[in-house]
């Protein structure tokens, strides 16, 4: 099974009738997505790509039975679409949102602490379990449902690397992106405790960037728990200039803790093996493979 | 965003933080003014978006008005180069002559949110006026930290707690504890994502002061604080960086001669680093925007177009949800039909739309190699670059 979803998931997505609620949302009911409900304030009782509309999570989640939230609100409000989610109690919250202000994010934080949600994103593709259940906006089409979990800072590169193990025969029990901003929801731990026991994972790749030091957070998980599936690495960003964002609101290295270097190093250490280029992370995971048989 | 250090402490003032007084002056007769209503001597200090501008001789302490026209006239029209700019430097248009003060104590206080506590943190040292990251990593034990409680907000006793650290007496103690209630309400209203003070210091008389203001504001949260946006100096900012920010694209200068364009900030450095192993030198980082369009990714191209330094533009593309291919290839076919000058174009494209993609580039008359992964397109990229002079 994937992590986070399965076939009972029953997604809701809030901001569904505007133009990007409505365009993901109907690719996501055409890769199989389960969509049962949307919210958009002032038009409940309405009825949008053949769904219901709500005008609460709350109201949705009671008529529905929606265990999951796609959340397509513009930033301005995306912080609070995340509170409403959180106090209705919805158990998987995934946000494509990009632009979130960080003080929002602080605020969200301290909403989930004691609270039944896990949260993906904002800032994030979203999570795809291939020919289960897709949750954001991700390219889809050279995904192959197997044994391999992808967690990941970065949408197109995902998209890259889904590619590199499809065509090494990888398929992917779950990718999942933790979001690109500072400040997040589940992180490389949580979602390594979760691949570490899905039977279906048999072996998991980290896809990581400069700024932060969540990479070092999970090599010391890894060192405390032992490598109990084979994790590959990539982390980019060798040759960014000190202190500059770097299209992503959380690439940027304030300390030489925060560079590339140190994460390589940091996980290496851990027993992860490292992608030597963006371009063969598929090789290196089939590799790893093979000396684990041999 | 970035403030000059004059409108930060115009906010400071606002927010009842004590700091020295001073006057801003665009010309040295403004600036001989200035100094003449503050008594004479003086410090005069170019406003430039950047720190270390004392070193770079951005910073004067004169004697008489005289002395502060003519340290005006030196730093008034040039590019000052500091450790922290690029080799340009940046404009000085303004200069802020300011009262000096007696300082009895260097301290140091600045505040940003920490990403793995996912809470903003205050941090206070008595060790003012040095390099702040030397200080943290050689004796991290000069530094302390307060975490502060988003719902319950800063407490006085933690604002105490950083004031007993650095020495300071009961009196100053409640001084500086004014002091961070008032940056912790600049966070809060206004969207502060960053905020250094050094050096904080402590005065012959026994007052504490903010000597100097960094103020850094969330881009994201602008939509909401428009009195700040409006004090952006576009000026201090990177021409094509700018350009490139209106058009839904993040640009980032570099020094080499490989342009790139790339969707997705991951991809776009996984790009450089493939570039730097292939031997080569990018000339810049740009990542598009999910919500560019083709007009838009027009501009980002006629960037690279427009660099002298640039010898190829090598583009890496993996359509997704949101963004397909063939509305990056049509931006490529505008700027090629606007733009005189023309480079050699190494292309990757593939995911979402691809084929639409190619029946459109073959309309288009660019120099191109269409290369079928990314090694390749990198690689092929690097050997262009290197064949022409």
């Amino acid at each position: 099974m994937a992590i986070l979803v399965d076939q009972n998931t029953r997604v809701l997505c809030q901001g569904m009738t505007g133009w990007a609620g409505t365009y993901h949302t109907n690719r996501m009911m055409q890769y199989g997505t389960n969509v049962v409900a949307g919210v958009t304030p002032g038009k409940g009782g309405k009825s949008h790509l053949d769904v219901p509309v709500f005008d609460t999570v709350a109201d949705a989640m009671r008529a529905t039975r929606a265990n999951a939230s796609a959340v397509f609100v513009p930033p301005a409000r995306a912080g609070a679409a995340m509170l409403e989610a959180i106090e209705a109690g919805m158990p998987l919250v995934v946000v494509v949102t990009e632009r979130v202000p960080e003080l929002d994010m602080v605020r969200v934080r301290e909403a989930l602490v004691g609270s039944s949600t896990r949260l993906i994103g904002p800032n994030s593709q979203g999570l795809l379990a291939p020919e289960v259940c897709q949750i954001g906006v991700m390219a889809t089409d050279r995904s192959k449902r197997g044994r391999i979990g992808v967690i990941s800072r970065s949408a197109s590169l995902t998209s890259e690397i889904v590619s590199q193990l499809s065509t090494e025969g990888l398929g992917q029990s779950t990718t999942v992106g933790i979001g690109a901003d500072p400040v997040h929801g589940i992180g490389f731990v949580d979602c390594l405790k979760l691949m570490f026991a899905d039977p279906q994972t048999e072996g998991v790749v980290l896809i990581g960037e400069i700024g932060g030091t969540e990479e070092q957070e999970a090599a010391r998980y890894l060192k405390e728990v032992g490598l109990q599936k084979p994790v590959v690495a990539l982390v980019v960003g060798r040759c960014a200039p000190p202190q500059r964002r770097m299209g992503h609101a959380g690439a940027f290295t304030v300390h030489a803790d925060q560079d590339v270097e140190a994460k390589i190093a940091a996980l290496r250490d851990a027993g992860v093996e490292i992608a030597p280029s963006a371009h063969l992370v598929g090789a290196t995971m089939r590799d790893a493979f093979k000396r684990r048989a041999a | 965003m970035n403030l000059h250090e004059y409108q930060g402490k115009e906010i400071f003032a606002r927010y009842g933080i004590p700091v020295p007084e001073g006057i801003l002056a665009k010309s040295p007769e403004a600036a001989r003014a200035a100094a003449k209503t503050l008594g004479g001597r003086v410090v005069v200090k170019a406003q430039i978006h950047a720190g270390g501008r004392g070193k770079a001789g951005g910073v004067k302490l004169v004697n008489d008005a005289d002395a502060a026209e003519e340290a005006a006239k030196k730093m008034l029209g040039t590019w000052l180069v500091t450790k922290q700019n690029g080799p340009d430097g940046q404009p000085v248009n303004s200069v802020w002559v300011e009262k000096p003060s007696n300082i009895e104590r260097e301290l140091y206080v600045s505040g940003l949110v920490d990403r793995s506590k996912e809470r903003f943190v205050f941090m206070a040292s008595a060790a003012g006026g040095m390099d702040i990251e030397e200080v943290a990593a050689h004796t991290p034990e000069k530094i302390r930290h307060i975490t502060i409680n988003p719902a319950a907000g800063l407490q006085p006793y933690q604002a105490r707690q950083l004031g007993f650290f650095m020495g300071l007496k009961k009196e100053q103690v409640d001084q500086f504890t004014k002091i961070l209630f008032g940056l912790y309400r600049i966070v809060t209203d206004l969207d502060a994502s960053l905020i250094e003070i050094n050096p904080l210091i402590v005065t012959k008389e026994g007052n504490v002061f903010c000597l100097d203001a960094k103020l850094n504001f969330d881009e994201n949260a602008l939509f909401r604080q428009r009195a700040v946006a409006e004090l952006r100096d576009p000026l201090q900012e990177d021409e094509r960086e700018r350009k490139a920010k209106e058009h839904d694209l993040n640009y980032v200068t570099l020094d080499g001669d490989i342009g790139c364009m790339v969707n997705g900030a991951g991809l776009g450095l996984a790009t450089l680093d493939m570039i730097r192993a292939a031997g080569g030198m990018p000339a810049n980082f740009m990542d598009i925007r999910t919500t560019a369009k083709s007009q838009d990714i027009a501009q980002g191209i006629a960037l690279v177009l427009d660099n002298p330094k640039a010898k190829v533009l090598l583009v890496n593309v993996f359509g997704g949800g949101m963004q397909p291919c063939d509305t990056i290839v049509d931006g490529l076919g505008i700027a090629f039909r606007q733009h005189k000058r023309v480079l050699p174009v190494v292309l990757r494209i593939t995911g979402n739309n691809e084929e639409l993609a190619r029946l459109r580039l073959a309309n288009f008359k660019i120099p191109k190699t269409e290369c079928s992964d990314m090694w390749q397109a990198v690689t092929q990229a690097v050997a262009i670059a290197r064949g022409r002079k």
